[in-house]
């Protein structure tokens, strides 16, 4: 079963329930935790790993052979993404807004355009104990786009694993859908705040779309807003956990402790909320 | 026009809030919501919208089943894994086409065509809260092309220089990707936010490389910098090492989750420490900006 965790928003502890959630379920089954927030990753400083493998990602870019280029401008027309422009003296390539889709070295009638492997990123994997497999995507300083770390990433989803737990950017653009695509359950973790609600509605708009079951987590529980309670009854997504407003959970969290291994009763919590996931997908 | 954004690395760390409260510290500027996937400063500033724009990202393939003979070479050739075979049938995921147009240039049949796909919506509103300009977007769900529509935003509060404004708060953009990075090019000064946790040490030096990459001036908030005293002492640390400005802490305070619930920026308390401790950044960032 593959589980995403997603928040619509950063900061809404998305991580904390990713990495506890894997923790507890580890603790009797075979898991497999990824973190695809590879603009951010943080999994790793609360479940440290043992890397075993570090893989490049790649894309392909287009390198134009000046020499053979006549500069009939046929790549530049065909480019979507404005990423060659063709001047008097020659083609230029702005990497930064090339997607390495191939159409420019298609179209041109030379062959000038050779595609060459640049890295944008990588995947990192190994194991944080014998029941925990752990991979990471980590996108490089000044790269425009994550999607195809988190291809890369997802690649290394082992069917064996009896759950697989996916750590998702936030936001709800197109490196979550990256991440989303495949699931089985997506875990919506919000905060009872306007912000967390009006994200939250971002993140359901976006689930529903894609057709995959939804619950959510509400973090730094602490009543006294009820909105969040009215939108799961008239969204029919139901709420299947509440973490409350708790001092000793963030400094937990900001010294990078699992609050579930400090805190035993949350053991039997995050079981409890597998149990839900699991009646829901197999509903 | 100055401009000046406000990041954090990661969400969460109270990016808005403090941009929400420098908005409202400056005088006579012009509010830029540049976190268009999740933007949140209209639930504090409740703008009446005065002009709507259309924005259209990038184009989407599309099938002409009467031409079609699912003959496969579409899916052969796409790269983002956007086409697959349903049955009989090919069919293109929208979600993951990226309007590159490979598809229509190997399809046989002259099947596939590409079409304009609107992506979002951008505002030129008056903030009703503040009276101001603010200039503020809403990205569809799914859609990847959220540094353009960022680019858009920030065009459109450019704008205003016209009519006197001489000044832009950004709220940025979170991460390092397009977005954030779209949030930044170009600005007069940046403001990382930032907070004493062990992720939030591991973001904000991811932050300050980005940062660096697009050389611009910067300074670092330590935000809730109470709860982790010692998180907090490796943050000035590494500031130090680096030669990084620090241009204020502002404490853990409760009042801050109150003000969030109620939809309020955390200036309607004046008196919390948070509040107090935002101004006196206001005033140094002023200082800054000779402004």
């Amino acid at each position: 079963m593959i589980i995403t965790v997603l928040s619509g928003k950063g900061g809404t502890g998305k991580t904390t329930v990713a990495t506890n959630l894997a923790w507890v379920l580890s603790q009797s089954r075979k898991v497999q935790l990824l973190d695809a927030d590879v603009e951010e990753p943080n999994d790793h400083l609360f479940l440290p790993p043992q890397i075993e493998e570090t893989e490049p990602v790649e894309m392909l870019l287009p390198q134009v052979d000046q020499k053979a280029c006549i500069k009939c401008g046929k790549c530049a027309k065909v480019c979507q993404f404005g990423a060659i422009s063709v001047f008097k003296t020659g083609v230029m390539v702005f990497d930064s807004l090339c997607h390495g889709c191939g159409a420019c070295a298609l179209v041109c009638p030379k062959n000038a355009i050779t595609e060459v492997p640049k890295a944008i990123g990588e995947v990192k994997s190994g194991k944080v104990h014998e029941r925990i497999n752990f991979s990471m995507g980590i996108l490089n300083i000044g790269e425009p786009s994550g999607v195809k770390v988190i291809r890369k990433l997802k690649e290394k989803i082992d069917p064996s694993a009896d759950i697989v737990i996916v750590d998702a950017p936030p936001g709800t653009s197109c490196p979550v859908v990256e991440a989303l695509r495949g699931s089985d359950f997506a875990l919506l973790v919000t905060e009872p705040t306007p912000f967390g609600l009006h994200d939250l509605q971002m993140a359901v708009e976006l689930v529903s779309e894609m057709g995959i079951k939804a619950g959510i987590v509400v973090n730094r529980d602490s009543r006294g807003y009820e909105s969040v309670e009215r939108f799961s009854e008239e969204s029919d997504i139901p709420i299947l956990m509440r973490i409350p407003y708790d001092p000793q959970i963030a400094e937990l969290y900001s010294r990078g402790i699992l609050f579930s291994s400090h805190l035993p009763q949350w053991k039997v919590e995050f079981e409890r909320l597998f149990e839900k996931i699991r009646e829901m997908v197999e509903a | 026009m100055i401009q000046v954004a406000i990041v954090s690395g990661k969400g969460g760390t109270g990016k808005t809030t403090l941009s929400a409260a420098l908005n409202l510290l400056f005088e006579d500027n012009v509010i830029a919501d540049c976190d268009v996937d999740a933007p949140n400063l209209h639930l504090i500033f409740q703008p009446i919208k005065q002009r709507s724009y259309d924005y259209y990202g990038g184009k989407k393939a599309v099938i002409d089943y009467s031409k079609c003979t699912s003959c496969g070479v579409c899916e052969k050739f796409c790269r983002f894994d956007a086409v697959r075979r349903d049955g009989d049938k090919i069919v293109i995921d929208p979600f993951a086409c990226e309007g590159c147009g490979v598809c229509v240039l190997k399809c046989p049949f002259e099947a596939v065509k590409l079409v304009e796909s609107k992506a979002g919506e951008y505002y030129e509103s008056l903030a009703s809260v503040a009276q101001r300009p603010m200039v503020h977007a809403k990205l569809k769900a799914g859609e990847e092309t959220s540094g353009g529509l960022v680019a858009e935003v920030r065009k459109t509060a450019l704008k205003f220089e016209e009519s006197g404004k001489q000044l832009v708060i950004i709220d940025g953009a979170p991460g390092i990707g397009c977005p954030a990075t779209s949030s930044i090019v170009g600005v007069s000064y940046v403001v990382i936010v930032t907070e004493p946790t062990v992720s939030g040490l591991h973001d904000l030096q991811r932050i300050v490389e980005t940062v660096r990459h697009y050389r611009r001036n910067f300074g670092v908030v330590i935000n809730k910098s109470t709860i982790n005293p010692e998180k907090r002492d490796e943050i000035l640390r590494y500031a130090e090492k680096e030669g990084i400005v620090i241009l204020g802490e502002i404490p853990f305070d409760p009042t801050v989750n109150t003000a969030t619930i109620n939809g309020k920026s955390i200036l309607e308390y004046p008196e919390s420490p948070a509040a107090r401790s935002i101004v006196r950044i206001y005033e140094k960032l002023k200082e800054i900006l000779k402004i």
